[in-house]
Formats: C-alpha cells, sequence, structure tokens
C-alpha cells in the first residue's frame, strides 16, 4: 500500500493513545448491521504501479488518438498544438495539488495566475471583467443565461440556431427547473447565420440573446446588428465562444455589443480530453459585476501595504448567501485555467494573431480542396477555422467509413442533431496549425473514395 | 529589462514590531522571490511561440468581421514564461510541501502514476465526438470507473457528466425533482440541516425548490424528531451530509431514509466525506437515494489550485431513470458503448432529464480516479478509511485538553476533529491560530465551519500523513492553542514569514480591482 505511510506498528500504537481496543472502535456510531466486515465483495484487491499502468496502457491502447491519424473533428473541442512548457509548468507540485486559495497569503501564486488570467480574458473578449473560470463553456453558456435574467428581470432568453447543440440542451434542462423559457431553434444548411430570425424573435419579456460567435456551422454571425436590436428591447446579448483562437483574426465580441461573453477555454493549453476537463471562460460588463457567478480574484493590498490578491466579492457566492447565492457553484477550474493563461502568454496578442492567420489558412485550403469532390459542396462563404460540407448522402456514415480507413473526418451533423434529417447530409470540418497538407489530401481523396462506394 | 519593483512598493528596513530588517535593492529575499505581473514584463509584439507563416490571406467575405488590432495580450519568450510562473509557483503552498488539514474540503496525496495515465495519448488525444467505435477503450475506462463507484456505494447507478461536487449535488436534486413529477406530485420543499455546506441549500433553490432548514441536536447531529415531524406531502426530500460536518456519523440516517421514503420524499446524501467511510461503509444499505463523490476527495483526483473537479453522482433504483445525458452502459454480453440523444428512444431512457454540460463528464478526472482505485483495490481502500478515522482521531485526543472539543466526549469522531475557540485569551480568534499556523508552515484547517460550533476549527488530516508528521502538526497546534490562551500579541500580527502579511480582504471587495488597468492610457 504504497500510498499509506502508517505502519502496523504506528497504527497499534496510535489506537491505544486514543483509547481504542480496534479500528471499529472508532467506527461505533455506524449502525452495526451496515458496517462492512471485510473488503466488499466482487472487486478487486490492490495492485502495483506497474500492473496499474499496464492495465490502463492497454485500455488506452484501444483508442485511436487525433495525433495518429488525420484529424478534423471540432464542435467545441479542438485539436491544437500545446507547447511543452505548458504542461511542464502546470505539473510543478506547487499549482497542481495547490488546494483553492483560501489563505491568501500562502496561495499567491495561484491568486496572480487568476488575477493574470483574468485580465486575459477581458481583454481577449474585449469587455470589462472576467472571473476565475467556470466548469466549462456549456455550463457557463447556462449561467450567463441566468445571470442576464437577474440583471433584466425577464425569464425569456432567445438562442440562435447557431448555438453548439449541448449548450442549447444543458439550457433547456436547467430551464425546466427554473422557470426560465427557452425559446430555440434548429440551424438551417444555409450560408448565411440566423440573425434576422434571432432578431425577430426577439421582443420585451427577452431578457437574454444567445448567439454563438462563429456559430456552431462555423457562419459569423453580425453581433453588432444583433446588440442593437437586442438592446433596443432591454434585453442583453449574450456571446458564445466555442474556439477563442478565432478572436485571433475576427474582432473582439465586446467591441462590437456583447454584454456578457462566455466561451470554452480548451482550445488555448488544454488538451482534448475526451471532452473534459475543460474550463468556462467568464466576462461581462462592470456594471453587471454583483451578479457575476464563479469566483472573482481580486487585488489588495498586505499590512505592509504589498500588493497582494485575495478572493473577493463572496458575498455572491454559495458559502455566505446560501440559497440567496448567484449561483451553486463552488470551485473554478484552477488548473486549466493555469494551462490557458500559460499557453496565453506564450502567444501573446501577435501570436494569437498569427495562430488564427495559419489556422483560417489551413481551413481555406481543406475547404477549396473538398470543394473539388463531385457531390461535395461547402456550405460557407465565411470562416475563421471551421466550415460545414453538404455530402450528397447521411455525413454519419462517411464519418465511420472515413474512421475504418484511419481518418477522422469530421462531426457529422447527425451525430449533434438526430432528431434534424435536413441536417443529416452536413459534415463540420475543422483545420488548425496542426493539419498537413498531407493530411488535406488524405482526406479528400479517402472522402471522394468512401463516396464513390456509397453511390 | 524591467525593475523588479514595477508593483509600486518599497523594501523596508524597519518591520512593524521594530526591529530592523536586511534590505534588498531588488525586494527578493533570498529564495523568497517578488515577481511583477506578466502584464508589467510585456514588449509590444513578442511571443515564444514560432508559428509557420500562412500561405495566404483571408478568404475575401472575412475582410468585414476582422481585427482591427490584436488583443492587447502581454506575449513573452519561452525562457521568461517558464521563469515568471516558476518563480509564482514558490509563492504557494501545495500538498507536496506539507497536510492540507482543511476539515470537510481537504486533499490526500496526489499519486503521479494518475498523472501519468490521464496523459497516454489515447486518454488525453480522443475528441468526444470521436466515432464511438475509435474509443472503445475511453468507454470501458469509464464502465470501469461506474462498476467501482457502484459497487463501493451498493447504489444502482452512476451518473459521471456532473462537473464537479456542487454540479452532482444538483444533478442528484434534478433527478429528485424529475422522479416527483414523473408521479404526477408537487413537492417543492428540500429540508438541508443547519451544518450543511453552503452549496447544499444554493443547489436546492437553483433546482427550484425552497430550502427549510433543521436545526442540530447538542451532540452535533441532525435532530431526527424536528426532521421526521416536518416531512409531508409538500417536502420533496432531504439533503444530509454523511459523515457530517462535524466530524460524526449520522447515526439515524436508516432510520431518517425509511421515514423519508414512506413519506413519499428522496435522500439525497451529500458525498463529499464519502473518504471517511469507503471500503467500511455503503450508503445504499443506509437508504440513500442519491449521492456526488468529489472525486479530488476521496480518490485523489488533483485539485490544482481550485479545480478542476468532478462530481459522478450515485442513485437508487428508484432515481436511476431519471439520470442526465449521455451515460456508459454495459450490456449482458459485457459490451459498453455511450447512450446520448442518437440514442435515448431505441434503449427505454426516454426519462432521463436531459443534458447537464457538453460532451461526457471530466474524462481526465476519471482515468485518474480508476488508476487510484485500481492501485488501492477494495483492501486498500477499506485501510484509505480506516487511517483516515484514525489519524483524525489521534490529532483530537491529542489536542483536546488545550482546545474546547465540544463532541469528543461523546465519543470518537470520524475523518476529521472539530474544535471551537472557548477558551481562548480575550480578544483571540480562531483566525489568529489559523494564520500562526502557516507561520509554523502548515496550511490551516477549515475555520469558522460548520457554523453549529462558535469559532470552529476543523481538521482534517487525511491517511496520507505519516504519524510522524502528524506529532509535528501536533507540536505546532499545541504551541499555538497555549499562545492564544495566554495572549501572546505576535500571534495576532502573524503570518511573519510569508511573501504576504495579512491582505486587506475588506479593500479588496470595497474598490473591486479584478484586472490589470496598468497600460490604461
Amino acid at each position: 500500500m504504497r500510498y499509506l505511510p502508517l505502519t502496523p506498528a504506528d497504527r497499534t500504537a496510535m489506537l491505544a493513545s486514543v483509547g481504542a481496543g480496534t479500528i471499529d472502535d472508532l467506527f461505533a456510531d455506524v449502525p452495526a448491521d451496515a458496517l462492512l466486515s471485510g473488503p466488499v465483495e466482487g472487486l478487486a484487491p490492490h495492485a502495483s504501479e506497474m500492473a496499474v499502468e499496464r492495465h490502463m496502457a492497454r485500455l488506452a491502447g484501444k483508442n485511436l488518438s487525433a495525433g495518429a491519424a488525420p484529424f478534423f473533428l471540432g464542435a467545441g473541442a479542438y485539436k491544437h498544438h500545446i507547447p511543452a512548457s505548458v504542461d511542464h509548468l502546470i505539473q510543478r507540485g506547487e499549482f497542481l495539488t495547490a488546494y483553492t486559495p483560501y489563505q491568501p497569503e500562502i496561495a499567491q501564486g495561484t491568486l496572480q495566475v487568476l488575477f493574470e488570467f483574468q485580465t486575459q480574458v477581458a481583454r481577449l473578449f474585449g469587455v470589462d471583467v472576467a472571473n476565475a473560470s467556470m466548469y466549462d463553456g456549456s455550463t457557463a453558456c447556462w449561467e450567463a443565461i441566468a445571470m442576464a435574467g437577474r440583471v433584466t428581470r425577464r425569464k425569456k432568453a432567445v438562442l440562435s440556431g447557431g448555438l453548439h447543440p449541448h449548450y442549447v440542451g444543458t439550457a433547456e434542462t436547467m430551464a425546466k427547473f427554473t422557470g426560465d423559457v427557452i425559446e430555440a431553434r434548429s440551424p438551417v444548411l444555409s450560408a448565411q447565420p440566423d440573425d434576422a430570425e434571432v432578431i425577430a424573435a426577439i421582443d420585451d419579456q427577452t431578457g437574454a440573446v444567445v448567439v454563438q460567435y462563429p456559430d456552431i456551422l462555423g457562419r459569423i454571425p453580425d453581433l453588432a446588428a444583433i446588440a442593437a436590436a437586442a438592446h433596443a428591447k432591454g434585453a442583453l446579448l449574450v456571446v458564445v465562444v466555442t474556439e477563442p483562437v478565432a478572436l485571433g483574426l475576427i474582432e473582439a465580441p465586446g467591441h462590437l455589443g456583447a454584454d456578457i461573453v462566455v466561451g470554452e477555454g480548451q482550445s488555448l493549453g488544454v488538451g482534448l480530453n475526451f471532452g473534459g476537463p475543460y474550463l468556462g471562460l467568464f466576462g461581462a460588463s462592470e456594471k453587471f459585476l454583483r451578479q457575476m457567478p464563479g469566483r472573482l480574484c481580486g487585488e489588495t493590498v498586505d499590512a505592509e501595504g504589498k500588493r497582494g490578491f485575495v478572493l473577493t466579492l463572496s458575498t455572491r457566492e454559495q458559502h455566505i448567501r446560501r440559497e440567496k447565492a448567484t449561483s451553486n457553484i463552488c470551485t473554478n477550474a484552477g488548473l486549466c485555467a493555469l494551462a490557458f493563461s500559460i499557453h496565453m502568454s506564450l502567444l501573446g496578442g501577435e501570436g494569437l494573431r498569427q495562430l488564427a492567420a495559419v489556422n483560417h489558412d489551413r481551413a481555406r485550403q481543406t475547404a477549396e480542396r473538398l470543394a473539388q469532390i463531385p457531390g461535395v459542396t461547402v456550405l460557407n462563404d465565411v470562416f475563421v477555422n471551421e466550415f460545414t460540407v453538404v455530402l450528397p448522402a447521411d455525413a454519419r456514415e462517411a464519418v465511420r467509413s472515413l474512421a475504418d480507413k484511419g481518418v477522422l473526418g469530421g462531426v457529422a451533423l447527425g451525430r449533434l442533431y438526430p432528431q434534424d434529417k435536413a441536417l443529416h447530409a452536413g459534415l463540420l470540418v475543422t483545420a488548425t496549425e496542426c493539419t498537413t497538407d498531407d493530411d488535406i489530401e488524405t482526406l479528400a481523396l479517402t472522402l471522394a473514395d468512401v463516396l464513390k462506394k456509397g453511390a | 529589462m524591467n525593475a523588479p519593483n514595477a508593483s509600486g512598493w518599497k523594501p523596508e528596513m524597519v518591520a512593524d514590531d521594530g526591529s530592523v530588517q536586511p534590505m534588498t535593492v531588488s525586494g527578493d529575499k533570498g529564495l523568497q522571490l517578488e515577481e511583477p505581473l506578466i502584464f508589467e514584463l510585456n514588449r509590444a509584439g513578442q511571443t515564444g511561440v514560432d508559428i509557420d507563416a500562412p500561405k495566404r490571406g483571408p478568404v475575401a467575405g472575412l475582410s468585414k468581421f476582422l481585427r482591427k488590432a490584436p488583443a492587447a495580450l502581454p506575449g513573452l519568450t519561452e525562457p521568461e514564461v517558464v521563469r515568471h510562473y516558476t518563480r509564482l509557483s514558490r509563492q504557494n503552498y501545495a500538498i507536496d510541501l506539507g497536510p492540507f488539514p482543511l476539515g470537510s474540503c481537504t486533499m490526500k496525496h496526489n499519486p503521479r502514476l494518475n498523472e501519468k495515465v490521464a496523459r497516454m495519448p489515447g486518454f488525453a488525444d480522443i475528441h468526444p465526438l470521436q466515432p464511438k467505435h475509435t474509443v472503445a477503450g475511453a468507454f470501458e475506462a469509464i464502465a470501469e470507473l461506474s462498476d467501482w463507484l457502484i459497487g463501493l456505494t451498493g447504489m444502482a447507478a452512476v451518473a459521471l457528466s456532473p462537473k464537479a461536487g456542487a454540479h452532482g449535488e444538483l444533478c442528484g436534486l434534478l433527478c429528485i425533482r424529475a422522479a416527483i413529477e414523473a408521479k404526477g406530485e408537487k413537492r417543492h420543499i428540500v429540508l438541508v440541516p443547519e451544518s450543511a455546506h453552503g452549496t447544499n441549500p444554493a443547489t436546492a433553490a437553483f433546482a427550484g425548490f425552497r430550502v427549510e432548514s433543521i436545526p442540530a441536536t447538542e451532540d452535533g447531529r441532525v435532530d431526527m424528531a424536528a426532521l421526521i415531524s416536518r416531512l409531508g406531502p409538500d417536502v420533496a426530500g432531504v439533503m444530509i451530509t454523511n459523515p457530517n460536518t462535524c466530524g460524526l456519523f449520522e447515526r439515524d440516517l436508516k432510520k431518517i431514509s425509511d421515514a423519508v421514503h414512506a413519506s413519499g420524499g428522496y435522500v439525497y446524501c451529500d458525498g463529499a466525506n464519502f473518504n471517511a467511510i469507503v471500503g467500511k461503509v455503503r450508503p445504499g444499505d443506509l437508504g440513500v437515494d442519491a449521492m456526488h463523490i468529489n472525486l479530488h476527495k476521496t480518490f485523489s483526483t488533483p485539485h490544482g489550485g481550485g479545480g478542476p473537479g468532478s462530481g459522478p453522482v450515485v442513485l437508487s433504483e428508484a432515481l436511476a431513470p431519471f439520470a442526465p445525458l449521455p451515460f456508459v452502459q454495459r450490456e449482458a454480453d459485457g459490451r459498453v458503448h455511450l447512450v446520448e440523444e442518437e440514442e435515448i428512444a431505441s434503449t427505454g431512457h426516454a426519462q432521463s432529464f436531459g443534458r447537464m454540460a457538453a460532451f461526457h463528464g471530466q474524462m481526465g478526472m476519471f482515468t485518474r480516479a480508476l488508476t487510484y482505485i485500481l492501485s488501492h483495490g477494495n483492501d486498500g481502500l477499506r485501510q484509505v478509511s480506516e487511517d483516515a478515522v484514525l489519524n483524525a482521531n489521534y490529532i483530537l485526543r491529542a489536542l483536546e485538553d488545550v482546545l474546547e472539543a465540544p463532541f469528543a466526549k461523546a465519543g470518537p469522531c470520524m475523518h476529521e476533529a472539530l474544535f471551537s475557540d472557548a477558551g481562548l485569551a480575550s480578544g483571540f480568534s480562531t483566525l489568529d491560530i489559523a494564520k500562526g499556523l502557516i507561520d509554523e508552515g502548515f496550511h490551516p484547517m477549515t475555520v469558522y465551519f460548520p457554523l453549529v460550533v462558535h469559532g470552529a476549527m476543523l481538521i482534517e488530516p487525511t491517511e496520507t500523513e505519516s504519524r510522524m508528521g502528524l506529532d509535528r502538526f501536533i507540536a505546532s497546534m499545541r504551541s499555538l492553542a497555549e499562545r492564544a490562551r495566554a495572549g501572546d500579541e505576535r500571534l495576532k500580527t502573524a503570518p511573519h514569514f510569508t511573501p504576504r502579511r495579512r491582505l486587506d480582504e475588506t479593500l479588496a471587495a470595497r474598490k473591486p480591482v479584478l484586472v490589470w488597468k496598468g497600460d490604461a492610457a
């Protein structure tokens, strides 16, 4: 038992010193019929480090990893190159094994990182303030809808059809229980995002207008127009960014009228990890600060007047306000926020611009190549690093056949919208700086082959 | 080169006790290093990543969407970035440096095998929407973890998608709400003991329930008579932490569960303290309907300065049909598959209350927790609880003569020992002992929680502390308790030896500065 420092002699001596005859004397409050007399049956006994590693490696080996195949998936989770120093730094024990910074005198490392992170997120989004991170993009999106409801005292949220369907699903689940009204719509396979439909749906009951930027099909909505329409009716514009790298190229939502900007931060510093842990980004206009959910780190001074950092405005939070809190959230995504912040510090504004430009270039080359395949149409006029192609058949079949040939060719819209047959020909394709010319050629040749056989 | 004191403070010659301190020009003191903000180290246009130039510019339609200027974010070269974060890391306390005796919150040792496994490309570099047949090993790993969590808790099912403990609480309460609605009932009250963690009432409110508080008895447990007398057709259920936040086992939980079930309600158990009983007691045997498990606390996943968490929820037969999407299901033939929106109709899961978050949960935490569980096995996990409880009692008995321990006379504690501030000199408080502990080189215990004890000090050592380490901690605590009883004024200005002294939290809240604006025009 390599993780248990007490020796049998320690246990005997310690039991004697606490006045217990056996260990079960210390479990005396457990009803006798509920106290197990031995290890839980049907489960395995302890194993050596080598044996556990071998077992886990065998499970890992059954998966086709993104780095082992031409890879074109996105839809809210992106494969980017993570500089080696990021993972090295987050594995320093002082970061990895620190708890929540409740004692600021011995947590200035974590706290200063969070203050820097908040500033980076606010500047990336073009808003006044940001929090210390949320669970992920989808939960941050719901929290933004709830916050807009508190600010406007209105229960209705209008969601663009371009919002990630898992984000819509999360909001719909929560709204069922809170009494909020979610007006969602399905996307349509059109080059134009649904700005006009969203604007038409805003009325004077609407508290939140939620738009993804770029949207689930890779299109770019006109935020300024939607912001104007929302504000004219007294609603707040919530903008959702699932691919923060895109903001190296396109304008920050806060500069286009967004009141609350949330996002998924996984693209920077955090691997794909099969969907988690990721980190939710949450920024807003300063005038709504007291309604924000989640942890906030603030600057202050110590008893000697030196600058320092603390968790602050906790009167919004559950441990003080209990059932009146702005959210029940009790954590952030500290380690993922650290990884995001380190990657962002390596890139800087200029590096992020270059990274986005390369992403776009790779996506443009991919789109142009796929458009040459008979029967394949590229839907988008405009995109950053993710776009939709329309195939002559259900894209789920094509994705499966591609995978059988060792190509991870994109996300079939049928996986995301099983109920909506009109979308099933759609295939969402993403390219990043990791995408090589060879990957693009392999995808194009294999897809052409798969479609020919399917026809 | 940037001035090391760009943050604006000047090194002092004279400390607050009047003694002369050695002054340095840099502000550093040997290995105690100051570090400016990354923004103060910025040089415009610098970057630490070499990126190939794009072959072409943007597509024509993109021009109207382009940024006017790059985001005002600092870029540094790799050596500067590595040094910045390494210097910052040294201002943190961590479990690698010493114990985190934070009652009801704590951390145990984080095994490094967990980190190695979570980084295997077959786990770390797979996309959540890859074709399912390309990630069979991931579903198997999730199913193995599910089997262990179900086995260890004696429950019927587990929902793995909640992102953290509080998210798991929400999952459990939404299952309860869905079950009530499926029966066509209207129950809107959730009973929460006053010793509960703040997330419990916040979660119940978030799930659309009204919260009513249940008092504690004088021996630190839920007042069963008060609770049972409040049950009725408007009560959806109760939220009980077991072992509770006084470090005590709720002896009457089974009787409470039976009464709640008889009245048509459900029992939510806050499993934050499951680490005290894993392998010894199965919550399913106590009539629990739903319980979240904080993987970091019981199963050693790293807390990383405040997350990410992971909060799987085990469910009884009664609540299992309402579990959120997606989940992993093991078939009779042993094969494992994922049930998500595509499959709900065909697999008979139409009662699921829906999705709580994108994708499938905190996979990176699942692989770490499973690695830890396999390392310990069923015998080792039992030893884990026994050692955790033994260590806590060892501390309780070693300190009860110098600190008031309100529940100690009645019997042993479970995984954490609770003390109050009774007996400290006038003007001395729990906070002074906590800050004194920092000077002694330890992270303080949980303070001022639970609220049922005045000036609470809640100490949870975990099983990964050695006896020698406990003795060192006890020696420091005894010294501090005696100093606080004697009125040693030096304690009131502690900590003295940290990178920062006591920080002005009132100023931070009164004039919030949440982002750096040092370059504002």
